[in-house]
């Protein structure tokens, strides 16, 4: 079990992910390209005014309105992407299969990251099920994306401390992660794929076409 | 689970068409829009959404209707698109109706929205989509729908006929002439350097404000000219109905006046949704990057006379004033500093409002809110109470409204929430304030 997952179950995960990361995207720029008024109003300038403004904490209008917000969701998303880059433990598993290896964070780092994340995840949840607004449009596929976001974390925190048996919350472990993995392309979580373009597009249309700021 | 938001609304535009409606039909219609022209931002709009709620508080239906999260952008759209997609477009009139409600009148395409959004989402345009099915199947709100045959008739949105419009800006003239002499609307100038252009309820309900352009240009001793002929009604309900079509086809006639008067350019009265169906909306459709005559609003033409001082301001305007900001000029042209530039320069006393610039709220008119006639005039005004608390904290007596939409919409906001105020065009400002030479003075 542990070998098929760790393997050949890993090798599809990130060919699913990368592959089909890919394939979304270039369906996105065929499509945009039959729509005919999206390439001709893009503008590079205001693409990266706009993404400026919305990758940095408080540089945004609503951000500043919802500080609280803000913060954990920038906490979540950084730490939920870092993580699992700099692990130690991710890190000597890509030297062993492919003898690369790059900068590490120390474990202890990585240990309280992967807090952060299962407890910004927690606010998510709870946010969800308290604010009205949110609540009238949450489906049961929001809590199972944000489940599927944060399993990883509570299951690799799990395995790290080893407070459960090792070797099943391990299993566990990968097979949440390659769920992740192939969930992105195929799920709302491609909003990570797709950020950089729906903000460039509004960005383009707000700056370009309608000379004002869209943050 | 979701009973009628507002209270239910008697509107044969949708009541008696949903009746007509089979199934097929809707689920063709609907997919059809699905699939065609509009796929690419469509799709990754509805896979990027992660239901965060966070565009709520950029509505100003939502804030007034305390919050209630069918009003929110993404609540509108989860009732609506949401809704069709999950079904796969096997869905009944009744929700075509709702449908036709929510799009048409509890949202005015402002988009305010797309500011607040992450990943900025064009609700708006999302919502306007929906407009398109329902206008594809024939549910529009009556008195909309009226204004859009009027379009496709006339190329006017009030039925006005050709001669009535050229006895209109016969009589403004004459009236101009009683306070500026030599006050003129000349009519098919070639060679012009300006046209100007106006919306349909101008001459039938405001021709005052045709008078207000002739002395206005005779002070500033402008060059220009409007047509006598098809495409001079910059308006376009269309736009606003779903009915991108015809949408077109009133942008065209008006571009192609333009093109027939070999003028310059065209200067637009103080319309906030002509400019947006005349500069981005109607030229995107039509798979213009340009226009092909370029455009400006009155609040520019304005600013260029007064910051240039082809004219002069006499005495400045003394009450205490504040000022809409039309979203389609502001949010859509970034016209803000201009507006506030030409307001100081003729009031005494402006009072800023707040938020502003491209966060102002919208009127509550726009994007043919108003048009839906007055059975939803009741939604419309109750769904704007930040506007009237956001006008309130400014202490002015009087709004300027530089667009026609706000500027009905204003006026419903001020009768019903008893502000006291008094709405009024800039050109009504200026023709006070501005100082008339010599020459031109009336003994
Ligand atoms: C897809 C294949 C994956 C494999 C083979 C894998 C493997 C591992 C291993 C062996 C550990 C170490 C457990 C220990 O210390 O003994 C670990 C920890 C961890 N993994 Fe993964 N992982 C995968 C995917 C992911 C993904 C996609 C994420 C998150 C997005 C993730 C997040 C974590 C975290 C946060 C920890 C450590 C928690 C802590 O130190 O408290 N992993 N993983
Ligand atoms: C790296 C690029 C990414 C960007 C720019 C991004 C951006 C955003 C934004 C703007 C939101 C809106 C709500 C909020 O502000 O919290 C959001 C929500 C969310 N993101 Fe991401 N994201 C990225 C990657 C990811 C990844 C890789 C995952 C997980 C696999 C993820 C999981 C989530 C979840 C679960 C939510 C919803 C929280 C809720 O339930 O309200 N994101 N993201
Ligand atoms: S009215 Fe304006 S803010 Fe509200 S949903 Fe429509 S476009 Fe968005
Ligand atoms: S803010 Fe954007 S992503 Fe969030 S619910 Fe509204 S439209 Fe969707």
């Amino acid at each position: 079990m542990y070998e098929f997952v760790s393997g050949p179950l890993v090798w599809i995960s990130f060919i699913v992910f990368i592959g089909g990361s890919i394939y979304r995207l270039v369906s996105m720029f065929k499509l945009a390209d039959k729509e005919k008024v999206i390439f001709p109003y893009m503008s590079l300038k205001y693409s990266l005014r706009s993404l400026i403004h919305w990758i940095i904490p408080f540089a945004s209008t609503n951000m500043r309105r919802r500080p609280f917000m803000t913060i954990i969701t920038f906490a979540f998303h950084i730490c939920l992407v870092l993580t699992p880059i700099f692990l130690l433990s991710h890190n000597l598993l890509w030297y062993q299969s492919w003898k690369i290896s790059w900068w590490t964070m120390p474990e202890r780092t990585a240990d309280i990251m992967t807090i952060i994340v299962i407890f910004t995840a927690i606010f998510f949840l709870i946010r969800r099920l308290v604010l009205p607004e949110v609540r009238f449009v949450t489906f049961l596929s929001d809590y199972a994306l944000l489940t599927v976001a944060v399993a990883p974390f509570i299951t690799g925190f799990l395995a790290y401390h080893q407070w459960l048996p090792y070797k099943t919350m391990l299993i566990l472990h990968i097979i949440s992660g390659e769920i992740m993995l192939i969930a992105i392309p195929f799920t709302r979580l491609s909003h990570m794929l797709y950020f950089v373009f729906t903000r460039a597009y509004m960005g383009s249309e707000f700056g370009a076409v309608r000379n004002s700021k869209d943050w | 689970m979701t009973e009628p938001a507002a209270e239910a609304v008697v509107d044969p535009g949708i009541d008696e068409k949903i009746k007509k409606l089979t199934p097929e039909r809707i689920e063709s219609t609907i997919n059809k829009v699905l699939t065609k022209g509009a796929a690419a931002r469509l799709k990754v709009y509805l896979q990027t959404c992660v239901h965060c709620g966070l565009c709520a508080d950029a509505c100003h239906f939502y804030l007034s209707n305390d919050k209630d999260p069918k009003f929110s952008p993404v609540g509108k759209v989860k009732q609506t698109l949401w809704e069709i997609i999950r079904k796969k477009g096997k869905v009944d009139g009744g929700f075509i109706k709702d449908c036709s409600r929510i799009a048409h009148t509890e949202c005015n395409v402002c988009r305010r929205c797309s500011m607040y959004c992450p990943f900025g989402i064009d609700i708006a345009y999302l919502l306007l989509l929906v407009r398109r099915m329902c206008a594809l199947l024939g549910v529009v709100p009556q008195y909309l729908q009226d204004t859009v045959n009027s379009h496709a008739v006339t190329m006017n949105q009030m039925w006005v006929k050709q001669d009535e419009w050229i006895d209109s800006l016969q009589w403004q003239e004459e009236d101009a002439q009683d306070e500026v002499k030599n006050a003129r609307i000349p009519l098919d100038k070639e060679g012009a350097e300006i046209m100007y252009s106006v919306i349909g309820p101008e001459p039938k309900f405001l021709a005052q404000l045709l008078g207000n352009i002739a002395m206005i240009m005779a002070v500033a001793g402008m060059d220009w000219t409007m047509p006598s002929f098809d495409g001079w009604d910059n308006s376009n309900m269309p736009m606003y109905s779903g009915d991108f079509e015809t949408m077109a086809r009133v942008e065209r006639k008006h571009h192609e006046a333009a093109l027939k008067l070999k003028v310059k350019r065209i200067v637009m009265g103080e319309c906030g949704h002509a400019f947006r169906g005349a500069v981005y909306d109607g030229p995107k459709w039509l798979a213009w990057k340009e226009p092909p005559v370029p455009i400006i609003h009155a609040v520019q033409f304005y600013y260029e006379l007064i910051k240039s001082g082809r004219i002069k301001i006499a005495k400045k305007f003394k009450e205490p004033v504040t000022v809409q900001e039309p979203c389609n000029i502001v949010r859509g042209r970034g016209l803000g500093d201009m507006l506030r530039y030409i307001m100081r320069a003729t009031c005494e006393d402006f009072r800023d409002v707040y938020p502003r610039y491209e966060h102002n709220y919208c009127c509550g008119a726009g994007g043919g809110v108003i048009n839906c006639g007055p059975q939803w005039k009741k939604s419309r005004v109750k769904g704007n109470r930040v506007k009237a608390e956001q006008l309130k904290a400014t202490g002015a007596k009087f709004v300027v409204t530089p667009c026609h939409n706000c500027h009905s919409g204003i006026e419903d906001i001020v009768e019903h929430y008893n502000l006291g105020m008094h709405t009024k065009f800039f050109s009504e400002i200026l023709i006070d304030v501005m100082e008339i030479p010599e020459d031109l003075k009336v003994e």
